[in-house]
């Protein structure tokens, strides 16, 4: 089984999916990423899925879940560099992601999580 | 096939393969084309029939090509067709002159039917090539009619014209997502000004819309909802949720300048000032 990196940028966690995501990389994400949050005591969770270009129900919830297991843990977390067609499918999947603050890309991601905690001292 | 019309079929092609001159020249005198072309035709019509095959697949590439260089040239089908006919004038004066009794004749109309039938044959090539041309022209069409326009840094509008299906809001969603992705724009004003009519199915399409972009991590506002279709929209019951929606495209985006920190001071003379970017 091939596991995702968790990167650590101040702050700050990178989680970059590279790999097809299978149900069991998908379950020990969100353990190593509770774990590393807790660990890190990061305050925001930046999740890339530029990569990835297939989507179905599974990991359309698993990204739900993590934001609001990330919320738990006082950690914002953002979803960046959704494709077009992915995002078609989880809209067709109907699946708004709804909690889920998302951003075109890397940087605007890490902007948006600094003006959310400017916002929210 | 009868033993009868084995030997019709037979005299007729000893005919054609004698007076092949002659038919080829009088054919190019009926169908008024040139007679190299026609000779080939004629040539490829003869080897198939001495071949015994009926398919004739050899006689309808060509006759295909020759359907389509003169539908190029202007010629209506009708043309096309009248000039494949003319070969039956041109075969019917030899078998008038034919004096070897009635087998001839018996033939002819075997050899009549044929030529009908690769007459039928040069109008269906027409219509598939025309039915071509308007399959590629609603293509371009669709291309055409759903331009995404940038309207300031980070702020692209697509202004929707026309009667909005399933087929083209697929096209509208894929190019402005796609342009969201491209540009890097944050903010999108999807306007239904020239949108005659929303009915629930349109709405359906418009919100699936803004929620792929809000996914995809930019704002979609809705424009140009003109007040018969806000009543429409509230007599059927549909809910936009927490979708804005604005009266003009002008308000749009005001909105969208709003909402990305852009601020714009009326007066005499109008200036636009951006403050630093807010995210």
């Amino acid at each position: 089984m091939q596991r995702v990196p968790i990167l650590k940028l101040g702050d700050v966690l990178i989680v970059s999916i590279q790999i097809d995501l299978e149900d069991q990389s998908v379950l020990a994400l969100q353990e190593d990423l509770a774990d590393a949050v807790v660990q890190h005591g990061a305050k925001g969770v930046i999740i890339d899925i530029t990569a990835v270009e297939i989507v179905d129900s599974f990991i359309g919830r698993m990204l739900a879940t993590i934001a609001s297991m990330c919320g738990m843990l006082d950690a914002q977390t953002v979803v960046v560099g959704m494709r077009p067609a992915v995002a078609i499918t989880l809209v067709e999947l109907g699946l708004s992601l709804g909690g889920v603050r998302t951003a075109l890309n890397l940087e605007k991601g890490v902007a948006l999580l600094d003006h959310i905690r400017s916002a929210t001292p | 096939m009868s033993v009868h019309a084995d030997v019709a079929r037979r005299r007729i092609e000893e005919l054609l393969r004698t007076h092949e001159e002659r038919i080829v020249r009088r054919w190019a005198e009926i169908a008024s084309a040139p007679s190299e072309e026609l000779k080939e035709l004629y040539r490829a019509l003869l080897a198939a029939l001495e071949e015994g095959k009926n398919d004739l697949a050899d006689v309808r590439g060509l006759l295909a090509e020759l359907s389509r260089s003169r539908a190029r040239a202007g010629f209506a089908p009708s043309d096309t067709a009248r000039a494949v006919f003319g070969l039956k004038e041109a075969v019917y004066e030899i078998v008038e002159a034919d004096t070897e009794g009635v087998e001839a004749a018996r033939g002819f109309v075997w050899f009549s039917r044929l030529i009908d039938d690769l007459g039928l044959f040069t109008f269906e090539t027409y219509a598939e090539a025309r039915e071509r041309i308007i399959l590629d022209q609603a293509e371009q069409l669709l291309e055409l009619s759903t331009p995404v326009v940038k309207l300031w840094e980070g702020i692209v509008a697509v202004p929707l014209v026309g009667t909005l299906d399933s087929a083209r809001t697929q096209v509208v969603m894929e190019k402005l997502l796609q342009t969201l992705v491209e540009t890097g724009a944050e903010h999108a004003v999807i306007d239904i000004t020239g949108v005659p009519a929303v009915d629930t199915q349109v709405a359906q399409h418009l919100l699936k819309t803004v929620v792929a972009a809000r996914l995809m991590g930019a704002e979609c506002v809705i424009s140009g909802i003109r007040p018969q279709i806000a009543h429409t929209i509230v007599t059927l019951g549909i809910e936009f949720g927490d979708i804005v929606t604005k009266a003009s495209l002008a308000d749009a985006l005001a909105h969208a300048f709003k909402r990305a920190g852009i601020e714009v001071s009326g007066g005499g003379n109008a200036r636009v000032v951006i403050r630093a970017e807010r995210v």
